[in-house]
């Protein structure tokens, strides 16, 4: 019987725990269970059977870590090989009469993806490939995907089984007790993932017994359109006379399950510390059950690695469109420098004034768009929570960020013509999210609202072909000039009104309709207040602009969906507040500040802002070389000597650099060429190592003293730095390495580059380094501080 | 190979302090406390403080300890365990959330990000020194007391054996903790240890930097 029909009507028993089981026959610390699948089959076959005997539909095969990092190709095979022989035995000699399946099991793979390890994300779906490949190869049913706690790590596996097999897939998370995975996704932002994805059910599993994981499951329950899965330990393991037992009996694990299979579970099995006992239970104790109906649910929702954002639902998503290079000279210059702290800063100032989702969007000439477009959805994904809206009008840069994107995007955009709906399309259906439909087809864009309305229909229909549902499309009824076209603004609002009575949700990206007027805010925060109140579901604006928000947060007020207006007064309070500045400690160059300029003082004592301003005024009498020679370097050498004597700790010498990195970065947005130039130094973590504050203390330091880094960030192999070397001609480079284990990955890049680069100078760091251990693995110099490592480069470039 | 035990701990007692020396600001400031209590405020809602723990049998043999079923060889940890028929060997976190708030401001504001760091130091050594502190109440029913903490690395205990914490425990599956090749972990702010657990009669052991060999270590006491 297929299991897809199956699952349509019944509710679907999987087994109990695996490893527990082999823990009490004897499997030993460190010894892994998937061996035992040739050491050991018959205990493998019999727990199986034993489960089979109890009611399971579905036993997963012994494979929770049977993957490439973990056994060679030719033992990885024969693992899996046999243990989905043993499984097939168990279903043979099993005489219980239910349909009966093998699931292949799939678990974490025990490494943390980058960049918080080493693991890259297409790396992690090649190892999932292989062990999905040899699963289909002996012949599973199925494939369950369990007990891995990172999001970005669910969707490696669940895009590597969907680009083998066509197979059924079920997704398993492990959460921890506040209610998120390890890495910090909510059930909310889960579902949106793998759901999007074409998961045929998903769920949790492990951690907790049932009660605990309810609420987690109830998540699951509210949003999902597709099964839902449980599949809980037997409680919590617990010490009791000397032995470590888990604390919910079989009984009691029946009884807490059944409870939630009538709020509408549909998959239902045990994890660690479950026994085929407890499966008994549970299949006996909720025989009679009739399957609760799966109902389609229509919330538009969109992740990040952390949190869902639902579109509508009588609220008005915020995107911020300042990641977008139209217009901005600086965005431009950085995107062409591979500068990505400057996106990134962008980044978290729209997430501090409010955005919901960041729009994200790379297209100039001058790069290349796929790569570039990559590289910035992995830095910002890192470290901001929001979900991102992927820009692009190419549809190869669209795949390869869709692909590398950690959750469900938003896709901007699809529109009309055929030509972008048969590219889009199969792209929004494999890797999920939700797609920006504007209502232009091959005729352009038509004059009225109900033409672009009738676009919109087309689109949605057109989708439904490819298996994407209404509630995963946004229309964007297009904004047009109203200096062009008086009626514009009128018959966009016309087509929000008309889609929003259809239940369709729309977005728009408001400025466009102020082009050649002047002040364009006011006209854009009338038009965003107007088009708000004819029900829009999000708008694509400037969260810089004071205008814009007060236009968004008052009417959240008027309009009732902000409680004790909450949302206002804090928005209200924060235009108010002055920054707060911190204050160098200054213990030291207390002296040194009273011969000093402002502009030192400001630098010295960490006060950006005057920094800042000090600068807009000196350029208007010196040059910028004189303003950095002068005042800047001079203030930086105060607070870097008395860092080097102990008067000032590295907190002060950090302020200070980033005062004057501020300092700097003003002459050169009035002056771009204006910075110093003292030479290249490439700068990285070596292979191994994901620790980097020491290497990003000396990057810092370095480029206030005039130098150019090349920052390879961490765990880069040597030939990486060899390369970088070679092309820059760098005269210097920095290697950092944090403990004993990563040193020859050290040794090793400095034997390369000596016979590579033999005219670059090397200079090591970190916290197991001493002057004995640098000479002897062949480095120039050890520093032990950034100051010492800027002392240094300025005596080798001088 | 025994089940790991799990807990969860509340929020151990913020020790500015503390965080002002990881920082590596070596004299008391009150001038970097704005900052330190912005930075507290924004990390407080991503940390969590979870431990993975087993009891395990020891034994010491000159300087040989069989630990479980495995046989372990180092001065430094022979001469920490010596006398203990027992230890807990245990490994926690507190999550990934604060290498997320470090990497964030690297680029941005690096002194939020050196403070961040400070931080995640000082709560992931409070988290596993609250949790010594359970495990001594509770073992003190027994009559029993314990040992200071040792972790990999520590003198000829080599960090190679860091992989030891994730063979007897389910350290990857309970708290999200990995290994890499080079025997870091990630998140990175984590600790694993063993501690000795030894009768009322047994002598006590030196704590902390007192017991530490390494006399030229920046954070000495």
């Amino acid at each position: 019987m297929d299991i897809r029909n199956y699952l349509k009507n019944n509710l679907l028993y999987l087994d109990g725990g695996m490893g527990t089981l082999l823990q009490a026959k004897g499997l030993k610390a460190g010894e892994l269970p998937e061996r035992w699948n040739l050491t050991h089959p018959e205990i493998i076959t019999e727990i199986h059977k034993n489960y089979y005997d109890a009611g399971s539909n579905v036993v997963s095969t012994n494979t929770f870590g049977a993957n490439i990092l973990k056994f060679d190709e030719a033992e990885l095979e024969e693992i899996i090989r046999c243990a989905v022989v043993n499984a097939k035995r168990a279903r043979n000699e099993s005489k219980s009469n239910q349909p009966k399946w093998i699931a292949l099991d799939i678990g974490p793979t025990g490494k943390m993806l980058a960049p918080y390890g080493e693991l890259q994300f297409e790396s992690a779906v090649e190892v999932f490939k292989r062990t999905v490949e040899l699963g289909v190869k002996y012949g599973v049913d199925l494939v369950i995907i369990e007990t891995i706690s990172d999001a970005y790590e669910t969707k490696a596996a669940l895009l590597a089984t969907k680009e083998v097999t066509s197979l059924p897939v079920l997704v398993s998370n492990a959460y921890g007790e506040n209610g998120t995975l390890m890495t910090g996704a909510s059930p909310k932002s889960m579902v949106a993932l793998i759901e999007g994805m074409g998961a045929d059910a998903l769920g949790v599993n492990c951690s907790f017994g049932p009660s605990i994981l309810a609420p987690i499951c109830r998540e699951y329950l509210k949003y999902a359109s597709i099964p839902v899965l449980l599949k809980p330990n037997a409680g919590l393991p617990k010490v009791i006379n000397g032995d470590t037992k888990y604390d919910i009996s079989a009984n009691q694990f029946a009884l807490e399950c059944k409870a939630l299979v009538e709020e509408g579970v549909r998959v239902v099995g045990g994890c660690c510390g479950t026994t085929p006992s407890y499966i008994e239970e549970l299949t006996t104790l909720t025989s009679g059950l009739k399957a609760k109906d799966i109902v389609p649910k229509n919330h538009t929702l969109i992740s990040s690695y952390a949190k869902a954002v639902e579109i509508g639902n009588n609220q008005v998503t915020l995107i911020g469109e300042r990641i977008n290079p139209t217009g901005k000279k600086l965005l431009r210059e950085a995107l062409k420098n591979g500068d990505y702290d400057y996106v990134l800063k962008e980044g978290v100032q729209q997430e501090e004034r409010g955005a919901h989702v960041l729009d994200v969007n790379v297209g100039i000439p001058e790069i290349d768009e796929k790569e570039v477009l990559t590289r910035v959805v992995k830095e910002l994904q890192a470290v901001i929570p929001l979900p991102l809206q992927i820009d692009t009008s190419n549809p190869i840069a669209m795949e390869s960020a869709l692909r590398v994107y950690n959750g469900k995007a938003l896709v901007n955009s699809v529109n009309g013509k055929e030509e972008s709906m048969s590219a889009v399309f199969p792209l929004v259906k494999k890797y999920g999210g939700v797609v920006v439909a504007l209502t232009l087809d091959e005729n352009g864009i038509p004059q009225t609202a109900e033409e672009r309305v009738k676009i919109a229909y087309k689109i949605i229909e057109r989708a439904k072909e490819y298996g994407i549902d209404k509630k995963d499309i946004i229309v964007d009824p297009l904004a047009l000039t109203i200096s062009a076209d008086k009626s514009a603004g009128v018959e966009t609002l016309k087509a929000i009104e008309m889609l929003t009575a259809k239940g369709i949700k729309t977005s728009l990206g408001v400025s466009n309709v102020s082009f050649g007027l002047p002040m364009r805010d006011y006209v854009n925060s009338t038009f965003f207040a107007l088009a708000m109140e004819k029900g829009l579901s999000a708008g694509i604006i400037n969260p810089n602009s004071v205008e814009m928000l007060k236009a968004y947060y008052t009417f959240s007020a008027l309009r009732g969906r902000d409680e004790n207006f909450d949302k206002y007064i804090s928005f209200v309070q924060n235009l108010s507040n002055v920054a707060t500045t911190v204050v160098a400690p200054q213990k030291g160059v207390n002296e040194a500040l009273d011969g000093g300029t402002p502009l030192m003082h400001a630098i010295i004592k960490g006060l950006k802002e005057s920094a800042s301003e000090e600068v807009d005024r000196l350029l208007k009498e010196r040059t910028p070389l004189e303003i950095i020679n002068g005042e800047i370097i001079p203030a930086l050498d105060i607070v870097g000597n008395a860092y080097e004597r102990g008067g000032v700790y590295l907190p002060g010498l950090l302020l200070s650099a980033d005062t004057s990195k501020v300092a700097f970065e003003k002459i050169k947005s009035v002056v771009p060429q204006g910075g110093a130039d003292k030479g290249i130094f490439v700068i990285a973590t070596v292979k191994g190592d994901i620790h980097d504050i020491g290497k990003n203390i000396v990057k810092l330091l370095l480029e206030n003293y005039g130098f150019k880094v090349i920052d390879l960030g961490k765990d880069v192999p040597p030939e990486s730095i060899v390369k970088a070397v070679k092309e820059h001609h760098a005269p210097l480079c920095g290697l950092s390495a944090l403990m004993t284990t990563t040193v020859p990955s050290m040794e090793e890049t400095i034997k390369q580059l000596r016979k590579e680069a033999p005219w670059c100078k090397i200079v090591v760091g970190g916290a197991v380094m001493t002057k004995e251990y640098a000479s002897k693995i062949g480095a120039d110099r050890y520093c032990k501080d950034a100051m010492e490592t800027v002392r240094y480069a300025e005596e080798i470039t001088k | 190979m025994a089940v790991s035990l799990v807990k969860s701990f509340l929020e151990p007692p913020i020790d500015v302090l503390e965080i002002l020396r990881y920082a590596g600001q070596k004299e008391k400031t009150s001038e970097l406390d704005g900052i330190i209590t912005e930075c507290l405020e924004e990390a407080k809602p991503y940390l969590t403080y979870k431990v993975c723990y087993a009891y395990l049998p020891c034994e010491v043999n000159g300087v040989e300890v069989m630990l479980g079923e495995k046989k372990l060889s180092s001065i430094s940890l022979s001469k920490n365990l010596a006398g203990c028929e027992q230890a807990v060997i245990f490994s926690s976190t507190i999550g990934i959330g604060i290498d997320r708030l470090i990497e964030k401001y690297k680029a941005i504001a690096p002194l939020k990000s050196l403070i961040m760091h400070a931080i995640g130091v000082e709560r992931i050594e409070s988290l596993a020194n609250s949790f010594c502190a359970y495990i001594k109440k509770e073992l003190a029913l027994e009559g029993k007391k314990i040992r200071p903490r040792f972790s990999a690395g520590y003198g000829d205990f080599k960090v190679e054996n860091q992989k030891l914490f994730f063979e007897y425990l389910e350290s990857t599956k309970l708290l999200g903790l990995t290994l890499n090749d080079s025997y870091l972990m990630s998140p990175s702010k984590s600790v694993t240890a063993i501690v000795g657990i030894y009768d009322c009669e047994g002598k006590e052991q030196a704590q902390g930097c007192k017991a530490c060999v390494l006399k030229d270590c920046e954070y000495r006491r």
